[in-house]
């Protein structure tokens, strides 16, 4: 027997048609997807593809909430992923089904498929119409999805590539409830963590006993360094947990690094190396002249999510019931069963919307954390919800990164060689590691289990080495990763992994050869460039932004260009910033231009676009997790400042779409290339440049003195 | 018993610790929900409310101190069916990712147009400071607030 073709999406791992979709008899279709909405839109533009595949109108679909109880095991919810493996899966999916629907529809009215056509359901052919509603029937999708029906051209979309309006945010707008700490259940008792005040510190002595006397406190638990409370009200809980904070003494050890750069004490590790791009060619390779190098860091960032990390959990008759925001619910299952103790039939997770994440933050912790406290009342649902100074000492950041780069120009100002070296840890340590269990809880308990050995996400998408190989067209290259495996702080996957640091690096270094060559950086990128999309979205962004070569924004404004594909298979994105460098480095406008393929929801896109820019332009400008040599100190907004109304940019993104592409997502696409347009701007203002982030006003001070 | 406080023109009694931040009054006794718990120390303004006219963080005030005074919050302004101008303007520019820190910013426009019913940008964005939004959505967000102010009379 032949092995099984390979289909579309997560059709491969997902083959039961039912899994993905039902027909119901009241004119409904219910969708299951394994992924989640976490502010990006996905459910509105998977409503979207079901709506034309089927050929039923957006109304009649119902969108099931992703859980461990039914629907397609899809993993994460990560990576620009979604659109690629979910809303393609059904894509196919449906229009499988609709082709099901149409042979069964045929042979009752008695006439040839070619003789039907549908609106929304309704079938017609000889003059009679059957509608789906009463076609369908159980049997029908207890098949095997085989992905042979082409899905429509896009010249036969009707809701495909139309700006569709979101479909959760009239209840978000308007108060309700719609995230999982909105969530109330009969009973529901309220529960808080109080973590050690370090990585390293470990629970020394507790008394309780006064904490247990205050009104409304069901439970304290502790077990090994995990220290918890139950009261009947949230304040009470509240406040139980702020006495046991005061009367925990704790063990503690200096294990962070000196010094918040990452320069020194990154590359002093020992690392795992590898060359993942080599090209040589020697001939060309001897016309190199001018040479150049440079090195550049990232700090440690925070997610930083609005909404603290939330989860309400229930343990009755031997079963525990979880509702959590997690991106990744069935491996976060898998995990807390180990955690737990239990077989994995013993514990759902469901999904509930959460605050916006930008990956791995305590989504995954407080689900294992609500059920560690429910286990302490059996039958009550209690409902946990981080601190936010827990929220920043203990979510997983976007690791620190060096990235050295050199290169050699030939008289015509041409790049000949080029080298790049990054070092950073690994970028994901999401639940369902290769061993362990990664979930912070785990690690406090009496009995710990250790974290799992980190991941790094390899290529082609790469982790830490996410766009670290130059999309551009270089006759020599050599790329190569140095891996430190253990983070000093908790790492793990942040919006566009290494390509933050990495195309900041690459798109800086163009810009800094650009200048060494005499040429304007737009043509110096185009130049070196073959791909057709990628030179049309650096062509359209400089065209929109009235790109000149060496021109002002007026006063002290100027811009700077960035450009990169998403992990070199994704969406192509520039950028264009201008910065004000008058006082504090602020963007004030910025133009980008992107290429998803098929834009499914164009508005969507360009929403993703616009909050990336501006998510990046933050990050770059003004992040970095701050320490001691034992204790994060970035513990409220006031410690870690993200981008104020006053400091944000007006943006203006333009879509190239290309409906006989194949979508791919488009979250990740602007954090890359906005961090090195605004590098770039500044260097263009000032004529120093500053590779460290975050680019800060005492940084470009001291960059001018050299 | 309990202490009587004034929310979208109802009175209710409610009965918890004078001490307790008015958030988890409103969130947990009176089960409304538009006000969100963000840093429990008025620095994000998810949890903003209107108090007599101002924009107030409900995690950082008592519900002794707010005994006998007019609180609004997002629900009192309009709803899923009858939405305020700011809502629908919000819904009109999807002026949202996540939604999370929206009721909060709604609620100090809200403040900010009752007192000054056509603000300039700088106005908006000076009144919009003490609020975060971690998915970029400030530019929608400033369109929304101009698109319902223009539609005020």
């Amino acid at each position: 027997m032949n092995a099984p073709r390979k289909l579309p999406g997560n059709l491969e791992t997902n083959r039961a048609l039912e899994r993905w979709l039902r027909i119901n008899a009241d004119g409904t279709v219910t969708v299951y997807t394994g992924k989640v909405e976490i502010g990006q839109g996905i459910l509105t533009a998977i409503e979207q593809v079901v709506a034309d595949e089927l050929d039923v109108s957006p109304q009649r679909v119902r969108l099931q909430t992703a859980s461990t109880a039914h629907g397609p095991d899809e993993g994460i919810t990560s990576g620009s992923r979604s659109i690629e493996e979910s809303a393609v899966a059904l894509r196919y999916a449906c229009a499988e089904v609709r082709e099901l629907l149409l042979q069964r529809a045929a042979a009752k009215l008695g006439v040839s498929l070619e003789k039907t056509t549908v609106v929304d359901g309704e079938v017609s052919g000889g003059g009679r119409t059957v509608t789906y509603w009463e076609l369908a029937d159980a049997q029908m999708l207890k098949r095997e999805a085989s992905a042979q029906t082409a899905p429509k051209a896009a010249s036969e979309h009707k809701y495909i590539g139309i700006p569709v309006q979101r479909r959760d945010l009239p209840a978000k707008i308007t108060g309700i409830p719609a995230y999982i700490q909105d969530m109330d259940m009969p009973g529901m008792l309220y529960g808080r963590i109080v973590r050690p005040p370090a990585y390293a510190a470990r629970l020394k002595s507790l008394d309780d006993t006064e904490i247990k006397a205050m009104p409304g406190v069901t439970a304290v638990v502790r077990d090994g360094s995990f220290l918890g409370v139950v009261a009947v009200r949230e304040e009470q809980a509240v406040r139980a947990a702020r006495g046991l904070a005061r009367s925990a003494q704790w063990h503690n050890d200096q294990t962070l690094p000196a010094e918040m750069t990452p320069g020194a004490y990154l590359l002093a590790q020992p690392a795992r190396v590898d060359v993942i791009s080599e090209k040589s060619d020697p001939i060309i390779k001897q016309q190199g002249g001018q040479m150049l190098a440079a090195t550049y860091t990232r700090p440690y960032i925070a997610h930083a999510s609005m909404g603290p990390s939330c989860a309400v959990a229930r343990f009755d008759g031997g079963h525990y019931e979880v509702w959590t925001h997690s991106q990744g619910i069935h491996p976060l299952r898998r995990d807390m069963a180990k955690a737990l103790g239990i077989a994995i039939d013993a514990l759902t997770v469901t999904h509930a919307d959460g605050a916006g994440c930008y990956g791995h933050n305590g989504a995954d912790d407080v689900a294992l954390d609500a059920a560690l406290l429910a286990r302490a009342v059996p039958g009550h649902a209690v409902q946990v919800q981080w601190m936010r100074e827990d929220e920043f000492a203990w979510e997983p950041y976007g690791p620190a990164m060096v990235v050295k780069t050199g290169a050699a120009l030939d008289t015509a100002g041409n790049i000949v060689d080029w080298q790049l070296d990054l070092w950073s840890y690994p970028h994901s340590t999401r639940p369902e590691g290769k061993d362990g269990v990664n979930l912070l809880a785990a690690w406090h308990l009496a009995e710990p289990q250790p974290a799992a050995t980190p991941a790094n996400p390899p290529l082609p998408a790469g982790g830490s080495h996410r766009n670290a190989i130059p999309l551009y067209d270089f006759p020599n290259q050599r790329v190569t990763n140095h891996l430190v495996m253990q983070s000093p702080l908790r790492v793990s996957a942040l919006r566009a992994l290494g390509a933050h640091a990495n195309v900041f690096a690459i798109e800086s270094f163009m810009d800094e050869l650009a200048l060494a060559a005499g040429a304007d950086p737009v043509e110096f990128r185009l130049r070196h460039l073959k791909d057709p999309r990628a030179r049309a979205v650096i062509e359209m962004v400089a065209q929109k932004s009235d790109w000149k070569s060496g021109a002002s924004g007026g006063g002290t404004r100027r811009r700077g260009i960035g450009f990169a594909r998403y992990k070199n298979l994704g969406c192509y994105v520039a950028v264009v910033a201008e910065v004000d460098v008058e006082a504090e480095p602020r963007v004030t406008r910025a133009w980008a231009a992107v290429d998803v393929g098929l834009a499914i929801n164009p508005d969507g896109v360009i929403n993703q676009l616009e909050g990336g820019i501006i998510q990046s332009a933050s990050m770059t400008l003004k992040e970095q997790v701050t320490f001691d040599r034992e204790r994060i100190t970035s513990r409220t907004w006031d410690d870690y400042p993200v981008m104020k109304f006053s400091e944000a940019p007006q943006v203006e993104v333009t879509l190239i779409n290309r409906p006989d592409l194949p979508p791919v997502g488009a979250g990740e696409g602007a954090t890359g290339p906005t961090a090195a347009a605004i590098a770039n701007a500044i260097a263009a203002a000032l004529g120093a440049r500053v590779r460290d982030m975050p680019l800060t006003r005492e940084r470009i001070i001291a960059a001018l003195a050299q | 018993m309990g202490i009587s406080i004034n929310v979208n023109g109802a009175t209710h009694s409610v009965d918890a610790d004078g001490e307790t931040p008015l958030l988890y009054i409103l969130r947990n006794d009176l089960k409304l929900k538009g006000a969100r718990f963000g840093c429990g120390s008025g620095s994000c303004g998810a949890c903003t409310v209107v108090i007599d006219g101002k924009a107030v963080q409900s995690c950082d005030i008592s519900l002794a101190a707010v005994a006998g005074k007019g609180i609004t919050t997002l629900e009192g302004i309009g709803s899923r069916e009858k939405m305020h101008a700011l809502q629908s303007a919000f819904v009109a520019e999807q002026a949202a990712q996540c939604g999370y820190c929206t009721s909060g910013i709604i609620m100090t426009a809200y403040a900010l147009l009752e007192r000054n019913a056509h603000p300039s940008d700088a106005e908006i964005c000076a009144a919009l400071d003490g609020n975060i939004c971690r998915c970029g959505t400030h530019a929608r967000i400033l369109r929304a607030i101009k698109k319902a102010a223009e539609a005020a009379p």
